[in-house]
């Protein structure tokens, strides 16, 4: 360090010390990431291109750049989460901006704003961008259409979560030659899932056949025919359905949907549902076994299988912070100067 | 009184079955000649030419938020609305605060209506006190105070007992009970109809047998007490057939459907963006249903099945419409499309111009028996009727919230171009809109 400076992980000596960190100016355009439906693959391999280029930068000994310094980040969640919220920060922070943590819970959205005037006034404060974690549905595209700051969804009630499926794609990427044509079943609660909404339209995409796999009461009747394409394949027997898969995703099961009359229990939901070893003998061999998190423990997975060899659960956490990375990046370079 | 002649046009009466090209002169108050090459002295003249005069339109479901949302509208704006929308006679709807669920309530509305409407306005008086669903309003009370109808409005009675009473006492007073037909326990907290589009967008869906199954135990209970049960904003396929079958079985049912269902899918909630639109303006309740819930309601007022359109038109104010999907209020602002959107699905052959006119004139005043306490409601006839409206049936305008007499701008209208067009509104025998100036 030829620096003299005093703290250390300061992002400008990083910049000194090691070559140009961010790929070339990217082809992106976009001002928002609400959903993955809209993306195109090339604005896809994009994105995975460039959190290639983020894992790198991750993987050195001074893991941070000045990419996006003077840009101010604001993360302002209506709904509680860990992984989610740590990464965006994290994947931020890395990138040498301000980042700024707004709960619900502490904010002005106690005292009765509204979402539209809480997103302006963190616009005229200076975000540029925002993510926005949400309970209702469609909050990511109000928000988007109500101020110039870009809007990353992080999550909005049942409709989308866009950076988890971008990190789920680049999990299985890592992995696997080739998605065109691989078998990935999504097993749980489907009907209520953003994480498998995103992940559909993100596969589908790249060429994988999806198949969705869960209680009858929790599956889907007519997805994707507002798309005008071809329904997913839907199964209620997993044991049928994880044949031959190259990768099976089980998703969070959330307690309240056996009060809510979807579930006659969760002893069933395992019996029937639980991803074990025994299930995945008739998976191909090098099966991988993902789930997005929080898990509850001994249900959606069983313990042996999400500790074991085909597991990359742990992984996806990883490759959460370079996905983000990448997100940011590029919709910050793409924002007017 | 003035003496006015409306020249030229052509003349459509469904209770009369009068579809001709004919002058009409207004005199003393009401219609009291139709006939062709009619003249009289000094009478102020409306050039009706290539336009259709038919009855004044009577709307059975509008809500005009006073008192107690006059953020959302008020007597006076909403009464404006509905006049440049066509309408002379309108049902009031009781979703107010407080709630017409008592004779001191209905009378001092009946002092704000004669103070403001711009129309006649006839309340709907509460079928439960408070419309909280658990002990009965005082019915006959309501009945002698004024109102046409009695509803609990958007909050269905979910205990058939009640009900049953209910239906009971007002068949007795020869009102109409109008419901809102939906089971709570199936459409839960839905805010979309159940279906691809609420599945893709991630939207709790209400399923259309919530509307169904609440249609056929209302019928049942209708034919339990050979009352008169009138089905409110009737959207889907299967609640339309049990109507029909219902009807054919000679029971005392009426029904309506508006003209947003007509005319609009689920789809609209998505809109035409790259991607979904979550347009708050296509939320109502019941929700916009699918292409062929449409197609059903569209050939169910074609063929007399569906007794009236209704609006319910539902003024919001902006901001409580700018909001996320999930929170913001179920409703349209619908009073100054209403015609217009109807116009335009017989110009595109979808509805038969007689039916569509039936459905906004005759039939409705029949649904409530209004010409009973109103002569002249939803007709043209001689020395009776006072109520005319006239309209293009051909020009064509493009949807402008901003210019709306209503403060409701939330419709999902908005830039959609709309064939039809008022011309002039004639209330209680006076003039009382015209868009061009009229001639002596």
């Amino acid at each position: 360090m030829a620096s003299a400076e005093p703290v250390a992980e300061r992002a400008e000596e990083t910049k000194a010390s090691e070559p140009e960190t961010p790929p070339p100016a990217p082809a992106w355009a976009r001002k928002d990431l609400v959903d993955t439906d809209v993306l195109s693959s090339a604005e896809m391999d994009l994105i995975l291109e460039t959190a290639e280029a983020m894992t790198e930068v991750r993987a050195r000994p001074m893991s941070r750049v000045a990419t996006l310094r003077g840009t101010t980040v604001v993360t302002l969640f209506y709904e509680q989460s860990t992984r989610t919220r740590a990464s965006f920060e994290l994947a931020a922070k890395a990138l040498g901006a301000d980042v700024v943590n707004i709960a619900s819970s502490s904010s002005s959205v106690e005292k009765g704003e509204s979402l539209i005037d809480t997103v302006r006034t963190l616009e005229a404060i200076g975000a540029d961008l925002l993510v926005l974690r949400h309970p209702s549905s469609g909050a990511a595209t109000l928000a988007s259409r109500h101020t110039g700051a870009s809007v990353i969804n992080a999550g909005d009630g049942m409709h989308a979560h866009p950076t988890q499926a971008l990190l789920d794609l680049y999990t299985m990427r890592r992995h696997l030659d080739d998605l065109r044509g691989a078998k990935v079943v999504i097993v749980g609660d489907i009907l209520h899932s953003r994480v498998a909404r995103s992940n559909i339209w993100a596969l589908r995409a790249a060429g994988a056949r999806v198949v969705l796999c869960g209680p009858a009461t929790l599956l889907p009747r007519s997805f994707s025919d507002a798309l005008e394409s071809e329904p997913c394949e839907t199964s209620t027997d997993l044991d049928g359905a994880i044949a031959d898969a190259d990768v099976v995703m089980a998703l969070r099961i959330q307690r309240e949907r056996q009060e809510q009359g979807f579930l006659p229990s969760l002893r069933e939901y395992v019996q029937r549902y639980q991803v074990t070893e025994e299930r995945l003998a008739t998976a191909q061999p090098g099966v991988l076994v993902m789930h997005p998190g929080p898990m509850n423990e001994g249900i959606e997975v069983a313990p042996d299988v999400v500790r074991g060899l085909r597991s990359v659960v742990e992984e996806q956490v990883a490759n959460g912070v370079a996905v983000r990375m990448a997100i940011l990046y590029l919709l910050a370079t793409a924002r007017p100067r | 009184m003035t003496t006015l002649l409306i020249r030229g046009g052509r003349v459509i009466d469904p209770s009369t079955g009068l579809d001709a090209q004919a002058d009409l002169l207004v005199a003393d108050g009401a219609v009291r000649e139709i006939g062709e090459g009619l003249s009289a002295d000094s009478a102020a003249v409306v050039d009706a030419t290539s336009c259709v005069v038919v009855p004044g339109l009577v709307d059975l479901h509008a809500h005009l938020r006073e008192p107690g949302f006059e953020q959302k509208g008020t007597i006076a704006t909403e009464t404006e609305a509905a006049l440049r929308g066509g309408f002379t006679t309108v049902c009031a709807m009781p979703n107010t605060e407080p709630p017409p669920d008592s004779a001191p309530a209905v009378e001092s509305l009946l002092e704000r209506v004669s103070r403001d409407a711009r129309v006649r306005v006839l309340p709907v008086g509460c079928t439960t006190a408070g419309r909280a669903g658990k002990r009965l309003a005082e019915i006959g009370e309501l009945a002698t105070a004024g109102c046409v109808a009695i509803s609990d409005d958007g909050s269905p009675i979910a205990d058939g007992g009640l009900m049953r009473s209910a239906l009971t006492l007002a068949g007795a007073l020869g009102l109409a009970l109008a419901e809102h037909c939906d089971d709570p326990a199936l459409s839960r907290a839905g805010v979309m109809h159940e279906g691809a589009v609420s599945e893709r967008l991630g939207l709790r869906g209400q399923p259309a047998a919530a509307e169904d199954a609440a249609i056929a135990r209302n019928l049942a209970l209708c034919e339990l007490t050979g009352s008169r049960l009138h089905v409110m904003h009737l959207t889907t396929a299967g609640g339309l057939d049990l109507v029909k079958r219902a009807k054919e079985r000679g029971l005392p049912v009426t029904c309506e459907v508006t003209p947003s269902h007509l005319f609009l899918t689920d789809r609209a909630v998505a809109g035409n963006s790259e991607g979904p639109a979550y347009d708050t303006n296509a939320k109502i309740n019941p929700p916009l249903r699918t292409e062929a819930d449409r197609r059903a309601l569209l050939a169910g007022v074609n063929d007399g099945t569906i007794d009236a359109i209704a609006t319910d038109h539902a003024p919001h104010a902006p901001a409580e419409k700018l909001q996320e999907f999930d929170a913001a209020p179920f409703g349209i602002s619908c009073a100054e499309t209403a015609l217009a959107s109807v116009l335009t699905l017989v110009a595109r052959g979808e509805l038969e111009l007689a039916a569509a006119i039936r459905a906004l004139t005759e039939g409705p005043s029949r649904a409530f028996a209004l010409a009973d306490r109103l002569p002249g409601i939803g007709t043209l006839a001689i020395d009776v009727a006072s109520d005319i409206t006239v309209f293009d049936p051909l020009e064509t305008w493009t949807v402008d919230p901003a210019h709306f007499a209503s403060k409701g701008r939330n419709t999902p209208l908005e830039g959609t171009e709309l064939t039809g067009r008022v011309r002039a509104i004639v209330v209680a025998g006076e003039l009382r809109h015209a868009t061009e100036a009229v001639g002596a």
